[in-house]
C-alpha cells in the first residue's frame, strides 16, 4: 500500500528525484502564479470591479482580519508568508475532489518543509520585529531555568505541524482506498466530502498557529503595558 | 521464535493497542468540548459564531493526536524499520 505520493517516482538521476509530489506541487504554484498574475494585471480602483478581483479582495481582506484578531497589530507585514501558507495548503486540499490527484500535503516532505519554513520564519520577523536581543530575551520567559524547555518546545511544535498535516490528510486519503475495496458505491464521496472539511480546517489551524508563534515572538514583553492591562481589568 | 516472527507480533498488536487507545482518549475530550460549547451556546446564542469558530479549530486539535497515533501504527504496519532489517539479512 502507498503511504505518501512520493513512491510514484517519474524521473531519477542520482539524488535528484522528481515524484508525483513534486510535479503536483509545481502544478498548483502554477496555477496559483498565473492565476494572480492574471487577475491582478487590470486592478481597477472604481466602483465596477471585475468579478474575480472581487474574489480576491475579499480572500485577502479576510486573511489580514484573521492576522489582526489573533494579535499580529500589522498584518501587512505578515500576510505575505501566512496568507502563501494557507492558500497553497488549502488549494492543494482542495483539489481532492479532483479524481485521480493525490495532495501534495499527504507526503510527509512537503509538510515538513512547509513546518520548517514556520520554524525559522518565527526567528526571521522576532529578530525584525524586536531585535536580536529581545527575540532571545524571550527565550529566557519566565525564567532562565526554562530555556532549555523553550528550545524543546520550539522543536516539537515543528513536528507537530508537520506531523498533523501529514496524518489527517493521508489519513483521509487512506480511508477512502480502503473504503473503495469494501463499499464502493457511495461511502468513499462521503468520506471525500468529509476530507474538504478536514482539509480546510488544517490550512486554518497551520496558517493560526504560524500566526500564534510569530506573534509569541515578536511582541516584546512591555513592564508598562503589561500593568496599563492589569490596571483596566 | 524465529525474530522476524517474534517482530511482526510485537508490531501488530503494538498497532492495535495504539489506535485503541489514542481513538478512546480523544474520543473523550471531544465528547467534554463539545458538551461544554453546546451548553455556552445555549445560554449565550449570540456569541454562537465565534464559539464555533474556537471549537472547531480545538476539535482538529484533539483530533491531530488521535491523527498521531495512526500515524505510528501505519508506521508499524506497512513501513516498520526492524521488520525491513530483518527481511534485508
Amino acid at each position: 500500500m502507498k503511504l505518501s505520493p512520493d513512491e510514484t517516482i517519474f524521473w531519477q538521476y542520482g539524488f535528484i528525484t522528481i515524484n508525483l509530489t513534486v510535479v503536483t506541487t509545481w502544478m498548483l504554484m502554477l496555477i496559483m502564479v498565473v492565476g494572480s498574475w492574471l487577475i491582478t494585471r487590470k486592478l481597477k480602483k472604481n466602483i465596477h470591479v471585475s468579478h474575480w478581483q472581487c474574489i480576491l479582495e475579499m480572500i485577502v481582506i479576510a486573511i489580514k482580519n484573521q492576522i489582526k484578531e489573533i494579535g499580529l497589530n500589522k498584518p501587512e507585514k505578515f500576510i505575505g508568508f501566512i496568507g502563501t501558507l494557507f492558500l497553497f495548503i488549502a488549494l492543494s486540499n482542495l483539489c481532492i475532489i479532483f479524481p485521480g490527484y493525490e495532495a501534495p500535503t499527504g507526503s510527509l516532505s512537503t509538510t515538513a518543509a512547509l513546518a520548517i519554513c514556520v520554524f525559522l520564519a518565527v526567528p526571521f520577523f522576532g529578530i525584525a520585529e524586536v531585535g536580536i536581543l529581545g527575540y532571545l530575551k524571550s527565550y529566557l520567559q519566565p525564567t532562565f531555568i526554562m530555556l532549555p524547555f523553550n528550545i524543546i518546545s520550539e522543536i516539537s511544535r515543528t513536528l507537530a505541524l508537520a506531523i498533523r498535516l501529514f496524518g489527517n490528510i493521508m489519513s483521509g486519503g487512506m480511508i477512502v482506498s480502503i473504503l473503495l475495496t469494501i463499499a464502493p458505491l457511495i461511502f468513499p464521496i462521503l468520506m471525500t466530502i468529509l476530507g474538504l472539511i478536514t482539509g480546510i480546517v488544517q490550512a486554518y489551524i497551520f496558517s493560526i498557529l504560524a500566526i500564534v508563534y510569530i506573534a509569541a515572538a515578536t511582541q516584546e514583553s512591555k513592564p508598562e503595558k503589561k500593568k496599563a492591562i492589569i490596571k483596566t481589568q | 521464535m524465529e525474530s522476524s516472527t517474534l517482530i511482526a507480533i510485537a508490531s501488530i498488536a503494538t498497532a492495535g493497542i495504539t489506535t485503541a487507545i489514542g481513538v478512546m482518549m480523544p474520543a473523550i475530550g471531544q465528547g467534554k468540548s463539545i458538551s461544554a460549547a453546546l451548553n455556552s451556546m445555549a445560554q449565550q446564542p449570540d456569541s454562537a459564531p465565534t464559539i464555533t469558530r474556537t471549537l472547531f479549530v480545538g476539535l482538529a486539535m484533539l483530533e491531530s493526536l488521535s491523527i498521531y497515533c495512526f500515524v505510528i501504527s501505519m508506521i508499524l504496519i506497512f513501513a516498520n524499520p526492524f521488520w525491513s532489517h530483518v527481511i534485508a539479512k
